[in-house]
Order: C-alpha cells, then sequence, then structure tokens
C-alpha cells in the first residue's frame, strides 16, 4: 500500500485520490447495472435516473483531475507516488466512459421498450453485462487489494465478453433479416452490445494501468494461445484466493 | 424518616472512623510514642506534645483508608472481573456467523471474520474500506460511522456478481474512545431469491409451456371435430399428445431443480466424493441411451486417487447432463470418450473430467451462450432429442456451487470436448 511520507497531509492526499476512485468505481458499477435493468424491465423511471446520476461522475472525474494536477505541483511526486497520481487520473477518465456508456443504454429503453423483443436477447445482454460487470468488479478489487498477480483473469475474461458479443451480433442480424420491423429496435440493442463490449474494454485498460501503478512496468504482452478453447463458468476467484 | 436517614449517616461516619483508626493503629501508636519520646528528653512543652498527638489522631482519622492508586485499580479489577473482557475481538468476530468487519478510525480493515472473508473475498489489513466497498450507498454508511455521526447506522447493499446478494448492514463505534467501527451484515438474499424465483418460474415456464400445451389443445380440439371417426388419425395424435405432456414433465423437472440450484448458490457442499466412482455410476446409468443412438462410451481414467469435495447427486446430474448431450447430439460420431485427469497447471491441484464426442461440433458463434436459460443451437434437433433447453444451465450453477469451471472445445465437423475442472480434495 501507500508509503508513509513526513508530510502527514501528502498522504491523505494520495488517499483522497484512491478514495475517490473507489467512490466513482461504485458509481459506475451502479450506473451499468441498473441501465440495464432498466433495459430488461422497461423501466423508464430507472433509466432517468441513470441518465441523471451521470453528471456525478463527470464531476467526480474533474475533481481527481484538479486534485491529481495540484498534487503534483505542489509534491513533485516521484516514482510509485506519481505512478498512482498519473494512473488516478487515467483511471477515472476510464470510469467516466464507463458511466457514459451506462446512460447511452439507458437513454435507448424507451427505444427498445416500444416493440416487445423475444425474451433470449435480453438474457443475451444480461449475460454479457454480467461478465462485464464481474470483470469491472474484479479490477476494482485489484485497486484495493494491490494484488496484480490476479490480473491475468481480466484478459481472460475480455475474450469471453467479445465472443459473446459476436455470438449477440448474429443473433441480432437475424432476427432484422427476418423482419424488417424489428430493424429499429434490434439497431439499439446493438448499440447496447456495443457498449457492454466497450465497458469490458476499460476495464481491461484499467486493468492495465493498475499493473502500471504497482510493478512500474506494463502488462506483459498476451501470449498466444495454442488452442482456441470457451471458458464458459467462471470460478469464484475471490473465495479460492 | 430525616432522622432515620441522619442515624444511619452518623452510624456509617462511626464506622469508618473506627475503621481508619483500626487500620492505623500501628503507625499511629508508634508516632505518639515517637511524640513523647521527644517529650521525655524535654524538647519541648507539654501543651505542644498533647497537641502533636491530637493533631496525629485526627490526620488517622481522616487519611483515606486505600491510596488513589489502588482505589482505581480496584475500580478496573472490578469491571475486569466479569470473563468477557478476556475475550478477544477476533474470536467473538469468529463466533458470529454472518459477516462482521472490523475497521479503524482511518477507514482500513483492521479484522474481517471468515464469513465476511468468505462473502467477499480475502481482506488482509490494512486494506482500506472504502476501496472494497464501492456501492454509493456503502460509501455514505462508512464515511457517516468515521465522522461520528450520531449512532448506529444500517443500509441495504446489493452485491450483484458473482450472484447476488442482498446484505442489510449495520456500522457503529464499538465502545467509546476505541477508535473502532464495526461493519455488520445481516444476509437478506434468501428472501429476495424467493421472490425472484416465483417470478423467473412463472415467466420461464408460461413461456415454454405454452408450446407443447397449445399442440395438445389443437389436437384435442381435433379429435372431437374432424378426426372424430378416424382411429389412424386418433392414434398418431394420442402419440403427438403424449410426447408433448412428457415434454412439459420433463421442463418441470428441470426448472425446479434450477431454482432450487438459484436458491443456494453458494452453499458449499462437503463431502468427499470420488469422481471415478461416481462417473461410472453415470456411464452405467446411461448405458440404455448410448446403447439406442447407437454411441460407443469408452472410458480414460488417469491412475491415482480422483476426488473432490462436493456433493455426489449434484455432481452425478453434471456429468449425467454432460454425457446425455453428448450422446444425443454426437450420435453421428459414433463413439464418446470419457477421459478423468489430474491437472497441476493452475495454481491449486485440479481434476480435469473431459466428456468428448465426434459429432458435428458447435459453431463458434454458440458456444459462449450455451449455458444460458433456454439457449438452442438448434432448435429443431433439441427438441427432436427431447432437449429442454436447461440442461448446461444446471451444469452451470452446479458447477460454481462447487468453485469449479466449465470448458468448451469445439471443430465444426470433429466434435466437441466439455471439460470440467473441478478442485482436488
Amino acid at each position: 500500500m501507500l508509503t508513509q511520507h513526513t508530510v502527514r497531509a501528502y498522504d491523505e492526499e494520495l488517499q483522497f485520490l484512491a478514495r475517490k476512485i473507489a467512490a466513482m468505481g461504485g458509481q459506475a458499477e451502479r450506473m451499468v447495472d441498473q441501465a440495464i435493468n432498466a433495459l430488461v424491465n422497461a423501466d423508464h423511471a430507472l433509466a432517468q435516473k441513470v441518465v441523471q446520476d451521470d453528471l456525478l461522475l463527470d464531476e467526480a472525474e474533474r475533481e481527481i483531475d484538479d486534485k491529481a494536477i495540484l498534487v503534483i505541483a505542489r509534491r513533485q511526486p516521484m516514482a510509485t507516488d506519481l505512478r498512482e497520481i498519473i494512473g488516478a487520473i487515467r483511471i477515472s477518465a476510464d470510469l467516466e466512459r464507463v458511466g457514459d456508456l451506462g446512460k447511452n443504454i439507458a437513454k435507448r429503453v424507451a427505444a427498445v421498450a416500444e416493440g416487445r423483443q423475444p425474451n433470449s436477447l435480453f438474457r443475451g445482454l444480461e449475460a454479457l453485462a454480467e461478465l462485464a460487470l464481474t470483470q469491472l468488479k474484479d479490477v476494482l478489487d485489484v485497486y484495493a487489494s494491490r494484488s496484480v498477480e490476479r490480473i491475468g483473469i481480466v484478459r481472460d475474461r475480455d475474450e469471453q465478453i467479445d465472443a459473446m458479443y459476436t455470438s449477440l451480433f448474429r443473433e441480432l442480424l437475424t432476427y432484422m433479416m427476418e423482419d424488417p420491423r424489428n430493424i429499429t429496435p434490434c439497431t439499439h440493442l446493438l448499440f447496447v452490445a456495443k457498449n457492454i463490449e466497450r465497458i469490458g474494454d476499460h476495464a481491461t485498460n484499467i486493468a492495465e494501468t493498475i499493473y502500471y501503478i504497482v510493478t512500474g512496468e506494463q502488462m506483459p504482452p498476451e501470449r498466444p494461445k495454442e488452442d482456441r478453447s470457451h471458458g464458459v463458468t467462471l470460478a469464484d476467484d475471490g473465495k479460492s484466493g | 424518616m430525616a432522622e432515620t436517614s441522619t442515624q444511619t449517616r452518623t452510624r456509617r461516619t462511626a464506622k469508618l472512623t473506627a475503621g481508619r483508626l483500626y487500620q492505623n493503629r500501628w503507625m499511629l501508636a508508634a508516632a505518639i510514642l515517637a511524640v513523647l519520646a521527644v517529650d521525655l528528653f524535654g524538647a519541648a512543652s507539654a501543651g505542644f506534645t498533647a497537641a502533636t498527638i491530637v493533631a496525629l489522631v485526627l490526620v488517622a482519622l481522616v487519611a483515606p483508608r486505600t491510596p488513589a492508586a489502588r482505589r482505581l485499580a480496584e475500580a478496573s479489577a472490578r469491571v475486569e472481573r466479569s470473563p468477557l473482557d478476556r475475550l478477544s475481538g477476533e474470536k467473538l468476530a469468529a463466533a458470529v456467523a454472518e459477516p462482521l468487519i472490523i475497521f479503524d478510525r482511518d477507514g482500513a480493515v483492521v479484522h474481517a471474520n471468515e464469513a465476511a472473508d468468505t462473502a467477499f473475498g480475502a481482506m488482509t489489513p490494512p486494506l482500506p474500506l472504502l476501496l472494497k466497498f464501492r456501492a454509493p450507498e456503502m460509501q455514505a454508511l462508512i464515511e457517516a460511522a468515521l465522522s461520528g455521526e450520531g449512532t448506529a447506522q444500517a443500509t441495504d447493499y446489493v452485491e450483484r456478481v458473482p450472484f447476488e446478494r442482498v446484505y442489510r448492514v449495520t456500522a457503529s463505534a464499538v465502545g467509546r474512545g476505541t477508535g473502532l467501527f464495526v461493519l455488520a451484515f445481516k444476509d437478506q438474499s434468501e428472501a429476495r431469491r424467493i421472490d425472484r424465483m416465483r417470478a423467473d418460474f412463472i415467466a420461464n415456464a408460461s413461456h415454454e409451456l405454452r408450446t407443447p400445451l397449445a399442440s395438445i389443445a389443437g389436437f384435442v380440439e381435433t379429435l372431437r371435430g374432424p378426426a372424430r371417426n378416424d382411429p389412424n388419425a386418433r392414434d398418431q395424435f394420442l402419440q403427438i399428445m403424449q410426447d408433448q405432456t412428457g415434454r412439459m414433465a420433463r421442463l418441470i423437472d428441470d426448472l425446479l431443480s434450477l431454482s432450487r440450484l438459484e436458491m443456494k448458490p453458494y452453499l458449499k457442499p462437503g463431502v468427499r466424493v470420488d469422481l471415478r466412482q461416481t462417473v461410472d455410476a453415470v456411464i452405467d446409468s446411461l448405458a440404455p441411451l448410448a446403447a439406442g443412438s447407437a454411441v460407443v462410451v469408452e472410458r480414460d481414467f488417469a491412475e491415482g486417487p480422483l476426488e473432490v469435495q462436493g456433493d455426489r447427486d449434484e455432481l452425478f446430474q453434471v456429468f449425467q447432463n454432460l454425457l446425455e448431450n453428448a450422446c444425443k447430439y454426437g450420435r453421428s460420431g459414433g463413439r464418446v470418450v470419457v477421459s478423468m485427469k489430474r491437472s497441476a497447471e493452475a495454481r491449486q491441484p485440479e481434476i480435469e473430467v473431459t466428456v468428448r464426442d465426434f459429432g458435428p461440433g458447435i459453431p463458434d458463434e454458440h458456444i459462449p451462450r450455451v449455458t444460458e436459460r433456454f439457449y438452442r443451437v438448434d432448435v429443431e434437433t433439441s427438441r427432436a432429442h427431447k432437449g429442454t433447453g436447461l440442461g448446461l444451465s444446471i451444469v452451470k450453477h452446479i458447477l460454481t456451487r462447487h468453485g469449479a469451471r466449465l470448458s468448451i472445445r469445439s471443430k465444426q465437423g470433429e466434435g466437441s470436448a466439455f471439460t470440467v475442472h473441478l478442485p482436488a480434495a
């Protein structure tokens, strides 16, 4: 964790940044979760709330930026501290994007809710969102515990998310080809799926930033897999650790 | 009334002074002797000596019986006499079945009991609590506790992944001035899940049961109308109706077992199960199906013990579902290989059980989704094989409970392999 500094206020500033990131992360997780819920249950009020909550994230990002700049100017940070601060700026930008994507999903609720879409589509989206949310949660947990050795699973899951997205994409295309009246809602759902997939990407970005903060090195490039296999259920890694 | 109270007070004072005199008797006697000795040598006047002696007696009367430090020690000893005080907070926390987290003024975890570690993953002190519980309402709760606003505060906390859990969380300060706070969780997932289960069951059941029901209704109508006097058609229709009712029964069975599993997603089953025996039993029980589909089941079990922690019946269901699928959908390959081996690649030793068929395989785009409820790669084939679309969903739930993974490898035209990775016992 953070090492002690002679100036206690410096420690407090760094802790403030970390706490703010965590709060932003919690808010972003909540927004994505609620956006998907609003979509699946055609809940307009919830969707509206998500759209409004995005303001909080924007504000938090600005606050982190300001604070980080101030700390750099005042304390001339080096090594770990500098990485910590730059990392906070980067992670907050990623989280803000996650919030935007959540907001975008919420905005589509009205358009999708007009015609009832097949249940299997929503189930697919829910499963995709669950993967992305697990990804985000795991990454933010690693930010809290700084146990970067657990970061490998993040990449595996990113692949799962991509595969699931491709599958949903095909299914949506099929529905559109079946009946042109489906095109409008299905296009919206396509964007929703894409947004969720992007959330997974942002989570992976955050994972890379955390790896950099903790080790001072870039995450090693992925080693190519010799065979393609799909992990379908993931063990609850939090428990086995 | 006033008189009696005065009397008691006088009596108490008398008792106290007598006690003081008695306790100080030796010192008092020595002091008086010393004063007398000084007087004897004529160093002081008789009046002064008498005055000194009176003063000594008065001091002995007024001086408290026990020194202040000892009185304090006695007071604290009186409190300490309760057996609770020697109890360490850690042991107390360990005895609580619900998650309990103790944290300090900086919001860092001081101690998390075992239930908390199980529920939220290992929390090694001094993990900052605010970084771990990021939900906005939890942040507000912890902030409020740290700022010392009022007494205990409570909120509802929902953890969505890896499976849904609902907690009522209370944050409060421990004692006064200890600088420690406690976060107590009360699991309310069960109630929430029962609600959810009811809603899900109705939604799924109504959706999936409607098709067979509609077809039965249609045939009944035909039998009573145009086909009333046609024995051939009647036989055929009755056969279809029987198939459909059979399908409905299977659906209800599967929905029920899935709902049961979803009710308790993290009940860790804890019996040693010999996989060799279990898988053997599965293969034997499915021999008629294999024979009917003209599929030969081959075994390839590694030497040595193949044991895991788990629930035998549930694991039986996992391998039954996997083998059944392999026999049904991979029948064109003519054989199914069930292999079992230990693997040390992962962080902890695992036992891998693979069910491999040599059928048409599963197209790539379907693989990530086959464990979804009612997801079918090919609806027609699935219906023809009496599939309910729930088999792999049940497998996934059971494996999640066992801390296990399922990986699927498939190549079109060459067949597919379903591998279960179970942590070795």
